[in-house]
């Protein structure tokens, strides 16, 4: 587009800057504001404050249990959401939109209700609630109710990402690697991956991202046992409630790091993306 | 050989092809002809393996590979929009069908790169193994993927539309290089293509198809001065409806003669007259008003004015009263 062109159809600068101003206020005032808070609540106390918060047997064990949690259910979905999104891209089958819905299902049930769902599964007086008892099984208020949770919030951020990705890059590559003689692994490791890796690192990135941070759904099934079944968000509330707010602050404002560094990630993924399809589109 | 017997595909409720023999000689160059929808793709893709008749089989001397995966029926496939893998190097893509293999053919890096080397030479794209598929010209990427094709040293080379995503003047030097790579390498290839003049131009063979199945299979000459349809009359070459005694007769715009009024003339208001390449092309209707004429007319002859009412007689032409004219 001429530069004349775009002239005649865009808004007069006046608004345009109004516009911009207006969303950039708005994005101080929600994100730039609390943000700064959490960090600026942390440290008020100084450094040596914030070290000693940090370092509490609890917090470490909220900071431990977060990654085991987050190391369980990433690598799950992210193996879930390539063997969905390759169904689903791939191959013509019925009952292949209800099964995108149901991916979508974790996004819009409320994260409470899911924790609740779990519960009056797997909990003494749920479904299976005996069994476990009999084998001396805990799911609920346990570290494996988390983990269960986790996965079922988490797993629709690597299929998301992915199902467009390879529904636009269709199925020729694939077709042509196979024609040369290569075998169905060959064929994923060496043309599939490669082709969606910077999608896939992203939802991964996205996936870890709400897996660390989930509030609601594990508030549900865990119970609240410090030291025990405690992750990170969980470990803010209690340590908040109590009006430790250095304590909240400093472990809140890791989870504040994590979203910064996600972001950062994010962006240079982005960019990175952007500049891999230039090249690939004809 | 090739052969294909009876093959049957469809897709849902809708038949893509119905019941198709053919038989494919060694070293022949075949081109499957047709509108979109008439079915040659799934022909092709049926050949490769890419996708499974319902019905049929498919022949490759004489052993039936209808159940062999397309890994595993040593067919060079060449697609409309080159498929080629965006991240690997122009030779990592040329030699990749032999990287994948390389344990069963004994063969190491170097030998794989040599190869590749040499097939790029074949394509006329010396010295750019190093680059990336982004870097190249559409038509450099289809002879990539031509070489890749031919890496595998496939019995059979098929090639979907080749040229469909290339410009004109690109199509044309493809054109020629493909029929001097076929000449030179003698491998049985099969295309498909929309494009009568392509298909034409290229082809030992011309299999003409319509609605899942095949209209006629003959050499361009046989295709273009016999057709054997209607269809095949007005789909290969451009064809002028005339009345004729016993339905209606199919005439080529050459093959119309500007007369004198007289019996067996008919009547042309013309609408239209321009330049076509070193001919005239005179366009207009019939006196019923309903029906387009065109006629060819030599580069010295003398033009009538749009408007004016000309004679023309035809004098060859053929009918297919037996089976119902389309029109």
């Amino acid at each position: 587009m001429s530069a004349a062109a775009s002239r005649a159809t865009t808004e007069a600068p006046f608004i345009r800057w109004l516009l911009i101003g207006l969303a950039l206020a708005w994005l101080v005032l929600l994100l730039g504001l609390p943000l700064a808070a959490v960090f600026a609540e942390a440290l008020r106390d100084g450094w040596a404050a914030f070290r000693a918060a940090i370092v509490t047997p609890d917090a470490l064990a909220a900071i431990r249990l977060t990654l085991i949690v987050a190391a369980i259910s990433v690598p799950l979905n992210t193996l879930f959401g390539l063997a969905a999104s390759w169904a689903i891209a791939k191959f013509e089958f019925t009952g292949k939109s209800l099964l995108i819905t149901l991916i979508d299902l974790p996004f819009s049930v409320s994260p409470v209700v899911s924790g609740l769902i779990f519960v009056l599964i797997f909990g003494a007086q749920g479904v299976f609630g005996e069994w476990f008892i009999d084998h001396d099984i805990k799911v609920i208020f346990a570290v494996p109710g988390i983990v269960l949770a986790t996965v079922f919030i988490t797993f629709p951020f690597v299929a998301r990402e992915l199902i467009p990705l390879m529904q636009e890059q269709g199925r020729s590559d694939e077709e042509a690697a196979l024609s040369l003689g290569a075998n169905g692994w060959q064929t994923f490791w060496h043309v599939t991956l490669p082709n969606i890796r910077w999608g896939l690192l992203y939802g991964v990135l996205l996936c870890n991202a709400r897996a660390m941070g989930e509030f609601g759904a594990v508030s549900v099934v865990s119970g609240h046992i410090r030291g025990e079944t405690n992750t990170m968000p969980l470990h803010v509330e209690i340590l908040y409630n109590e009006y430790d707010f250095v304590g909240a602050f400093a472990v809140a404002s890791l989870l504040a790091g994590l979203a910064l560094v996600t972001l950062a990630l994010k962006t240079a993924l982005e960019w990175r993306f952007d500049l891999g399809n230039k090249g690939a589109r004809h | 050989m090739i052969e294909l017997n009876h093959i049957a595909k469809r897709f849902g409720d809708y038949p893509a092809l119905h019941g198709v023999d053919l038989a494919i000689r060694p070293g022949e160059f075949i081109a499957l002809l047709g509108p979109s929808g008439s079915g040659k793709t799934t022909l092709l893709r049926i050949i490769a393996g890419l996708e499974q008749q319902e019905e049929g089989r498919v022949l490759f001397d004489g052993e039936d590979v209808s159940a062999r995966p397309v890994a595993e029926r040593g067919v060079g496939f060449v697609f409309q929009h080159y498929a080629l893998f965006r991240h690997m190097s122009v030779a990592e893509n040329v030699g990749f069908g032999l990287s994948v293999r390389k344990g069963r053919l004994g063969l190491n890096r170097r030998q794989i790169r040599e190869k590749a080397e040499e097939l790029l030479k074949l394509v006329q794209l010396d010295g750019l193994g190093d680059r990336y598929p982004s870097q190249l010209s559409g038509g450099q990427r289809q002879r990539v993927a031509l070489a890749r094709a031919l890496a595998i040293q496939p019995r059979l080379l098929l090639l979907d539309e080749p040229f469909g995503a290339l410009d004109a003047r690109v199509r044309k030097d493809l054109r020629r290089a493909l029929r001097d790579l076929h000449n030179r390498v003698g491998l049985t290839s099969v295309f498909v293509t929309h494009d009568q003049e392509e298909a034409l131009e290229l082809a030992d063979r011309v299999v003409v198809m319509n609605k899942g199945h095949i209209e006629q299979v003959g050499t361009p000459e046989e295709i273009y001065a016999h057709p054997a349809t209607p269809f095949v009359s007005a789909f290969v070459g451009e064809t002028n409806l005339l009345p004729g005694t016993a339905g209606d007769l199919h005439v080529r715009p050459h093959e119309l003669a500007i007369v004198a009024e007289g019996p067996g003339a008919s009547a042309v208001r013309v609408s239209n007259v321009f330049r076509k390449g070193g001919l005239w092309r005179i366009e207009g209707a019939l006196a019923d008003g309903t029906r387009l004429v065109e006629i060819d007319a030599a580069a010295d002859a003398v033009l009538p004015q749009p408007g004016a009412v000309i004679h023309v007689r035809a004098q060859t032409s053929r009918s297919f009263e037996e089976e119902g004219a389309t029109s």
